[in-house]
């Protein structure tokens, strides 16, 4: 019995046993009097680095929105925990298919969250690299803004409380990312 | 202070639980844009439907924060525009990043410690939004 849990704890987590686990992680969020959302955490940095002074949009009381700040530091404590000591070096289930068509774009699995071809400090200095770390990087924080959420804030919170402009958000986020995958990468790689 | 601690430790939990679900794997985001796995989609909907019936109980029962304070849920404004423009810009990111701004951060703390340039350039992304929509408020708002 034991052992059981303890295989479950350190091997990968199946998709039915991790969403209702993020959704308590919403209500438990709700119940401290914040909410489920870490694309404002951006946001609030900007504030706290003096972007307030010169836009207005940053002219907020940062020390109200710190909360969320605290969270992601969390979270990134979370990733080092789990990678350090919940870990049991199994490489990702992924599909066939994805390894097989990702192949054709020159970009090979090998067991890990992500391609170290790109996502390392080598990488970056390539032009893929570049274009996946960097510009994307600045589209996530333009879009989220633009939009007024990411998956925490329009897809899992904004859909749970029934808002039709999260629905809308959501259809937008999964448009970008189909026009990427399937337009843009055969270009780029 | 003791605020703070309360959702740094929810941090943590929300740390562990998306780096073991994999959902911040870049490559588990491709398989998702290829429909070539249920997992994701998985994960995304059970959240949903559990975060329904969750907020429709806090609501039914007048649920108060652990502080005694009434739980406020903002509505939304209906613009479509700003909600599908924005969104695909994020959708743009989202996939060249393989990471939503949770799993930037998260995958900071997996090892992908080149990820902090990613955070960066979301924070200056963040900054290039507030410049437009002060400079064109009709386009951005």
């Amino acid at each position: 019995m034991t052992d059981f849990l303890i295989e479950s704890i350190m091997g990968p987590w199946s998709w039915y046993v991790s969403g209702p686990l993020i959704s308590m992680i919403m209500f438990l969020l709700i119940r401290s009097g914040g909410e489920f959302g870490v694309s404002s955490t951006y946001s609030t940095a900007c504030t706290m680095l003096g972007a307030g002074k010169q836009v207005q949009f940053f002219n907020t009381n940062w020390r109200e929105q710190i909360g969320n700040l605290f969270f992601v530091i969390g979270a990134i404590a979370g990733g080092i925990l789990t990678t350090k000591f919940l870990n049991d070096g199994a490489p990702l289930d992924l599909s066939l298919q994805t390894i097989l068509d990702l192949n054709k774009l020159n970009i090979s699995f090998k067991g890990g969250f992500a391609p170290l071809s790109i996502f390392s400090w080598e990488g970056l200095l390539t032009f893929k690299g570049f274009i996946m770390i960097v510009v994307g990087g600045f589209l996530v924080g333009f879009g989220t803004r633009w939009a007024g959420g990411c998956t925490s804030g329009h897809a899992i919170s904004g859909l749970s409380n029934l808002q039709i402009s999260s629905l809308i958000a959501v259809v937008g986020f999964f448009l970008g990312g189909l026009i990427i995958t399937h337009l843009i990468f055969p270009l780029l790689f | 202070m003791m605020k703070n601690i309360r959702y740094l430790i929810i941090g943590v939990l929300f740390g562990i639980i998306m780096t073991k679900s994999e959902a911040i794997s870049w490559f588990r985001i491709q398989e998702m844009f290829r429909f070539q796995s249920f997992h994701m989609y998985g994960i995304i909907m059970s959240a949903i439907v559990c975060g329904i019936l969750i907020i429709s109980l806090l609501k039914k029962l007048n649920s108060q924060t652990v502080y005694g304070e009434p739980i406020v849920f903002k509505s939304k404004d209906k613009k479509i525009k700003r909600y599908l423009l924005g969104g695909m810009v994020f959708g743009f990111g989202w996939a060249l990043t393989g990471a939503c701004p949770g799993p930037l951060y998260i995958l900071l703390g997996s090892g992908y410690s080149v990820m902090i340039v990613g955070i960066l350039s979301a924070l200056l992304g963040t900054y290039a939004f507030g410049r437009a929509k002060e400079k064109w408020p009709n386009t951005f708002s």
